[in-house]
């Protein structure tokens, strides 16, 4: 049975298959999603627990910009819809398009960082820093970790169109563009939990 | 050989090349997409309507919808191996149950009964 796997030349490229079949590397990801669950579900209920102590400083509903920050949640929702259009191009073996998807991913995400950056900096002159209150330190703590996440996914995207330009993808590219994908929902989904329980629900 | 060669194609298609093989059409995609910036619009309409004791279950039953559909059109899982949905999901729930262990330990539900 081993040999029969090792002896599909395309295997090796892409870390071979487990006994189950599937994908290694594919495996891999998704149990590093399932682990993230947990790092971001500390994080999410960490600041639950702290939105409403607000010693000094700002309360949430007076600095939070709604129509602002629904603009941003709304960008980074259509950066999935590119996401899955590039990894639908690169099952397609469509380099062209996937190419195209890729670099507009990356743009729509960076969009999104300036915005979480341009906000970041509205609440610290309305007097919101990270040591100002448990609420804002939570709050900072929870959007940052959010925010270097999509940062990542975006140099992961920005490589991966570099990497596919010199022909340096190693095994199935399909397969790279939709573990890529993966990663970059992930982090869409663990926005839309942010922005109904952090911005929507008020304290 | 013509067996041989069914086969041959048949462990291709089952060893981890469903990707190339499942999934929605672009225009499917984008309909999800519009689905979800539709209730994306509902969401943000809470902020500025009124929804009285619906507004807490109508913000969860959204958030919930959009998460399970992106997990499930655009991440595949619907169309995935199960066990990718059996992984991502234990991982979720054992999250849920832990942070909802930490939040009762502080009294949290308490406080906001």
């Amino acid at each position: 049975m081993a040999e029969t796997a090792i002896s599909h030349g395309h295997d090796v490229g892409h870390g071979a298959h487990s006994s189950t079949g599937l994908s290694n590397n594919k495996l891999g990801m998704w149990m590093f999603l399932g682990s993230e669950c947990l790092l971001f579900g500390g994080l999410i209920s960490t600041y639950m627990l702290y939105k409403g102590r607000v010693n000094a400083g700002p309360q949430p509903d007076q600095i939070f910009d709604i129509p602002f920050t629904s603009v941003s949640s709304f960008i980074l929702l259509m950066s999935s819809l590119t996401m899955v259009l590039a990894v639908s191009a690169a099952q397609r073996k469509d380099e062209r398009n996937m190419n195209l998807w890729l670099v507009i991913t990356a743009l729509l995400g960076a969009t999104f960082v300036g915005g979480q950056v341009y906000e970041f900096t509205a609440f610290y002159r309305e007097g919101l820093g990270f040591t100002t209150s448990l609420f804002g330190s939570s709050f900072y703590t929870l959007t940052g970790f959010h925010g270097v996440h999509v940062s990542v996914g975006i140099i992961m995207l920005m490589a991966l169109v570099g990497m596919n330009r010199n022909k340096r993808i190693p095994g199935d590219r399909a397969e790279v563009v939709e573990l890529v994908g993966l990663y970059w929902h992930f982090v869409d989904i663990v926005w839309i939990i942010i922005f109904t329980l952090v911005y929507l629900i008020p304290s | 050989m013509s067996t041989a060669t069914e086969h041959s194609e048949q462990t291709e298609h089952t060893d981890g090349h469903e990707a190339e093989h499942h999934g929605l059409s672009d225009k499917q995609y984008i309909y999800i997409a519009l689905i979800l910036a539709a209730l994306t619009a509902i969401e943000v309409s809470t902020y500025y309507v009124d929804f009285g004791p619906f507004f807490m279950p109508t913000l969860f039953i959204l958030m919930i919808v959009k998460f399970v559909t992106v997990v499930s059109y655009f991440m595949h899982l619907k169309f995935d191996n199960k066990l990718f949905t059996y992984l991502f999901y234990s991982g979720l729930l054992l999250a849920i149950a832990v942070y909802c262990g930490f939040l009762a330990t502080f009294k949290f539900f308490l406080q906001k009964g």
